[in-house]
């Protein structure tokens, strides 16, 4: 009996947390999205109908919003392993302690500024008379300014830190001799890499996956201040939250319809019983 | 000395033939290898022996080409490879851990270097399997290294490195890992391996019994040098200096005063407990005898022998060993406390510097 009341004491917060705030929110969401609104007050009703998402296919300015998100997440998502990798290799195999130590801050420092802080960096860098024009523009390049490429940009420098840090940590955690080995048997570098590095990383590679493309799919704030006149679906989202809910709510099922295909998808490969 | 050896010496360079020159490997101001010299020739089984931090890894990596020089070369057959990179050199090492790939199967494994140099799979199916079959482990090549014992683990390393017929295969305290038993197995597993493909082993131990049974020569490292190199009979009766005679089994130091009041002359000997004869009084000796009287200290049965430490008059603790060849029930002779004399025939020392 007292085991019991100790149980439920340790449990009671943390339960409650996750059934009554967290799982219950996400059920009143995605119940909403079958709900509808009163055209003139705005009021809503609840009820069953699938206007709502009938509506993410038929207008073509969702659908393609939509589309346009899950791209921009995918090239998000292959940027932040293209970075990672070798600068994971580097800073575990090959830097001095120092240098690892310097670079270790170098990738984490985004994570202590400010979310809003860092948009704005990169909105100073790309906007027409920003630094990036400035830098590089007498040698005739001009920047992307504000557009997709700087959205894209933009999401991998905020979560560039969730792709590099499980990637730089499953390649420190590779035995030396591994490497030797390789090399041994006649592998060159570049091949070491493609034929035991990457396979061996893929958990901390799809680990860090997860989060940078989970996260990128649900911003908004970065297509508001540096996309221009690019559209997420989060953009979709903030603008019905008060017109419509119904529709902003059937629109947040989308995100987390991607993750769930690319977690099964990703599950297919055997990667996430090693993780 | 044993022929063949002596007879690869005398020819020109073959290609198994490994020549280190006045190698200097530091790391910061740690100097780990001074100034070596090291001719192995083609065919040889040759043991780097010695504590850890001697040196004899850091030697056998800069062979590999993990390790750069600092400074001297290393050649192979006569070519220089001193800035060759390892992937490029024509030797291959079994690791001290394996270093097995764990996300890739047995056969996968031993075929990674076939693979590397390009082979189709339907080419190096043949080798793969029969690499695999020569170290008897046809039965575990689709499963993944884990689920493999360590001596199996071991084998698998050695098909892998052999299968590409380097020219000279380094091992790497292969055995280092493994229980007694199976030790003394692979022990004579490795040596016919080796008398059948007929090319260079470089082997690094610790252990100086595996050193003197698999090896054709011994090298003694101690500071980043070598102390003594000559065949496992010379390196154990006949060492050269005080840490060689230490290293390599028990040893009885005989300082130069104890041996300048017996014969005469003032020299440090080294003599081996089982040389040295513990005597009864009926017991007869020669002229070449060395003999000192003492006190029995200790009895120690270690199976085969026993061993009777003796304490003499200036402080000196000799230890002698017997051979158990009485019947089995009889006890030695001698009890703690009693008065005996030791004897060893002069040339069954070894004289130090």
């Amino acid at each position: 009996m007292k085991r019991r009341t100790q149980l439920a004491g340790l449990l009671a917060l943390p339960m409650f947390w996750l059934v009554g705030i967290y799982i219950f929110s996400l059920i009143m969401l995605l119940a909403t999205a079958f709900w509808t609104t009163d055209p003139f007050t705005s009021k809503v009703k609840p009820g069953f109908t699938l206007r709502n998402f009938e509506q993410l296919i038929v207008n073509p300015a969702y659908l393609s919003t939509a589309v346009r998100t899950l791209l921009i997440a995918l090239a998000v998502t292959a940027l932040c392993m293209l970075i990672s990798v070798p600068l994971g290799i580097f800073m575990a195999k090959i830097a001095k302690p120092w240098l690892r130590g310097l670079l270790a801050v170098a990738i984490t420092l985004p994570l202590w500024a400010g979310y809003l802080v860092k948009i704005l960096a990169m909105r100073v860098t790309f906007t027409d008379e920003g630094f990036f024009n400035w830098a590089l523009g007498p040698f005739g390049i001009t920047g992307p300014s504000f557009s997709v490429t700087t959205v894209i940009l933009t999401l991998t420098y905020l979560w560039l830190p969730y792709m590099a840090i499980p990637v730089y940590t499953a390649i420190r955690q590779l035995p030396a001799n591994l490497f030797d080995a390789s090399a041994d048997l006649g592998a060159g570098a570049w091949r070491t890499i493609r034929t035991i590095v990457l396979p061996l990383i893929k958990p901390a590679i799809i680990a860090g996956s997860i989060f940078t493309f989970s996260l990128s799919l649900g911003d908004y704030i970065a297509a508001k201040f540096v996309g221009g006149s690019t559209q997420m679906i989060g953009s979709i989202i903030a603008s019905n939250i008060n017109l419509n809910p119904p529709v902003a709510a059937a629109f947040a099922v989308v995100p987390i319809a991607f993750v769930v295909v690319y977690l099964l998808s990703v599950q297919r490969t055997g990667a996430l019983e090693r993780m | 000395m044993s022929s063949p050896i002596a007879a690869t010496m005398a020819s020109t360079t073959a290609a198994g033939d490994v020549s280190l020159t006045g190698v200097t490997k530091t790391f910061g101001d740690m100097t780990a290898v001074r100034d070596l010299d090291l001719n192995v020739p083609q065919g040889e089984f040759l043991s780097m022996l010695g504590p850890s931090g001697s040196g004899k890894t850091t030697v056998l990596r800069m062979i590999a080409g993990f390790e750069d020089t600092t400074s001297g070369s290393i050649r192979i057959g006569g070519e220089d490879l001193t800035r060759v990179p390892p992937h490029q050199r024509p030797v291959n090492t079994v690791f001290q851990d394996y270093a097995l790939f764990p996300h890739l199967t047995i056969a996968e494994n031993v075929a990674y270097g076939l693979r590397v140099r390009g082979q189709s799979k339907s080419d190096r199916s043949d080798a793969v399997s029969s690499a695999i079959a020569q170290v008897r482990l046809e039965h575990v090549s689709s499963r993944l290294p884990h689920q493999l014992s360590g001596g199996q683990r071991q084998r698998i390393a050695l098909a892998r490195a052999l299968i590409l017929r380097p020219r000279v295969l380094l091992l790497d305290e292969p055995l280092g890992a493994l229980d007694k038993q199976l030790r003394e197995e692979m022990q004579i597993e490795l040596k016919s391996i080796q008398r059948e493909v007929g090319i260079t082993f470089i082997f690094v131990t610790h252990d100086q019994e595996e050193a003197l049974t698999l090896s054709d020569r011994v090298a003694v490292f101690n500071n980043g040098r070598i102390e003594q190199i000559g065949t496992a009979r010379e390196v154990y009766e006949y060492p050269q200096t005080e840490f060689v005679a230490r290293f390599l089994g028990l040893s009885n130091i005989i300082p130069a005063r104890t041996v300048e009041q017996l014969t005469g002359q003032a020299r440090v000997v080294s003599v081996r407990p089982e040389r040295v004869r513990l005597l009864t009084d009926a017991d007869a000796t020669s002229g070449n005898d060395i003999v000192l009287a003492g006190t029995v200290a200790e009895i120690v049965y270690t199976g085969p022998t026993t061993r009777v430490l003796v304490d003499t008059a200036d402080g000196l603790r000799l230890i002698t060993e017997t051979q158990n060849s009485h019947h089995p029930a009889a006890d030695v002779e001698v009890r703690r406390g009693d008065r005996v004399r030791v004897a060893w025939t002069d040339d069954h020392s070894a004289t130090l510097p």
